[in-house]
């Protein structure tokens, strides 16, 4: 059982590649494929907790400003995240309710959360479960594209109900909030590195 | 020990990228995934005829792309008015309303990065099978693997059926030709990413230094040989 970094080896992050760190200058970039070359994420908690915090300020406006209004016969009607997902279930939809809910609060909530708790055990040197943590860090980085949901949802409602006078839906900033929400956590959780976790594990064991 | 022979024998080992240990590379059967012995991720695979497979996909990729974005989306009818709303109809009414921002994450995740992904798999695919090497195959592979997190078809795919659910209520909707090449290409371009594996090209990209770094000594040492 020995790590890369233990051996002296760097791993391209882009194409896998191993080279020696003794072979190589002191900026070295991949022999094969030219990508800057690191033994670990360079300042990855740094910018992973600076992308985080970012995040969780814009989810303040993101929950509180309107992501949509529906003008409907001259009278709008603002939703936000939160009452849009409420009329829905008041009003039957509860399958696209329950998504909703799942896609724009939980997985949002989930990714800052989650990624909060793991950077807090690598600041606090914590060994709990390093397989769980690394399988929770994969789910965080695959489940975060679905929170576009909402965006997408607003986009395709904002271009089909254009009836002036009639029927208009608008976007608001929440949504723009909203966005922002999910691209900085998208670059939070692609800071952080996982090999963090278990370089801990590795020091303890030599 | 030479640097050749040392650089040899990293080739045999793999690091984990979620854990970093290292790994023998060990033969695999065709189709089979090796995975790492401590943390379970993905490390390496050998993949069933990559290149074909990859191409017919994004072959048909291309085509439903095009359909997708240059016919009617869908119709919404209300009292007696339709409205046409296409692919880009979303991001252009955003732009009108100011929103910028929304405007570019919605046109780059359902529309340039979906088609980035089908430009740079057939021109990597395309080529290699008829036997030559497309200039700047590093950059394009390694450009697909940065690019691919932003392609979220299947997401628009779901936020069109979740409008369609809301809409109704209101009003009738229409599914136009692009909703349906959507839905396909939806799953083309799925296939087409999950099938490629750049470790492939890469093993490749070896192979040519590897000739090539032969060919060289077998000059140098004809040329000994005849002076
Ligand atoms: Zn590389
Ligand atoms: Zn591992």
């Amino acid at each position: 059982m020995i790590t890369a970094a233990a051996a002296g080896l760097y791993v391209c992050h882009d194409c896998g590649k191993l080279s020696r760190v003794a072979d190589l200058p002191e900026h070295p970039d991949c022999p094969r494929c030219h990508a800057a070359l690191h033994l670990r994420k360079p300042n990855s908690t740094t910018r992973a907790w600076a992308l985080l915090l970012a995040a969780y300020v814009m989810y303040i406006p993101a929950n509180l400003l309107p992501v949509s209004t529906i003008v409907y016969l001259g009278h709008g009607e603002p939703d936000t995240i939160f009452s849009g997902v409420k009329v829905l279930f008041q009003t039957g939809d509860v399958p696209v309710a329950a998504l909703l809910f799942f896609a724009s609060i939980c997985v949002p909530m989930l990714k800052m959360v989650g990624l909060t708790w793991l950077l807090l055990t690598v600041r606090f040197r914590w060994m709990w479960r390093p397989k769980d943590r690394t399988v929770l860090y994969r789910l965080i980085e695959i489940v975060g594209r679905w929170s576009m949901l909402d965006i997408f949802v607003i986009s395709i409602l904002v271009a089909l109900v254009q009836l002036q006078a009639l029927a208009t839906i608008h976007a608001g900033a929440g949504a723009v909030a909203f966005c922002a929400v999910v691209v900085l956590t998208i670059f939070a959780a692609a800071s952080f590195d996982p090999r963090l976790m278990w370089d801990l594990l590795d020091e303890e064991r030599p | 020990m030479e640097p050749a022979t040392s650089s040899h024998g990293l080739d045999e080992l793999v690091a984990c990228h979620d854990c970093d240990l290292l790994h023998r590379r060990e033969p695999l059967e065709r189709g089979e995934r090796a995975r790492c012995s401590r943390c379970n991720a993905f490390l390496y695979r050998r993949p069933k005829d990559m290149l074909h497979r990859t191409l017919a996909y994004t072959a048909a990729s291309l085509v439903l792309f095009l359909v997708a974005n240059a016919f009617p989306f869908m119709e919404f009818k209300i009292a007696g008015r339709t409205q046409v709303g296409h692919m880009i109809t979303g991001a252009a009414e955003l732009w009108g309303e100011g929103y910028a921002f929304l405007s570019f994450m919605v046109i780059f995740t359902s529309v340039i990065a979906p088609l980035f992904m089908i430009l740079c798999l057939g021109y990597l695919t395309a080529p290699l099978i008829m036997g030559w090497r497309p200039p700047g195959m590093i950059t394009v592979n390694r450009l697909i693997g940065h690019i691919q997190p932003w392609s979220m078809m299947e997401v628009y795919m779901l936020g069109v059926i979740v409008s369609v659910i809301k809409l109704g209520q209101m009003a009738d909707i229409v599914l136009g030709p692009a909703a349906w090449a959507f839905a396909g290409l939806m799953f083309t371009l799925t296939a087409a990413i999950a099938i490629y594996d750049s470790g492939v090209i890469w093993e490749r990209l070896d192979a040519d230094a590897g000739k090539h770094h032969a060919a060289k000594r077998d000059r140098r040492l004809t040329g000994e040989a005849t002076s």
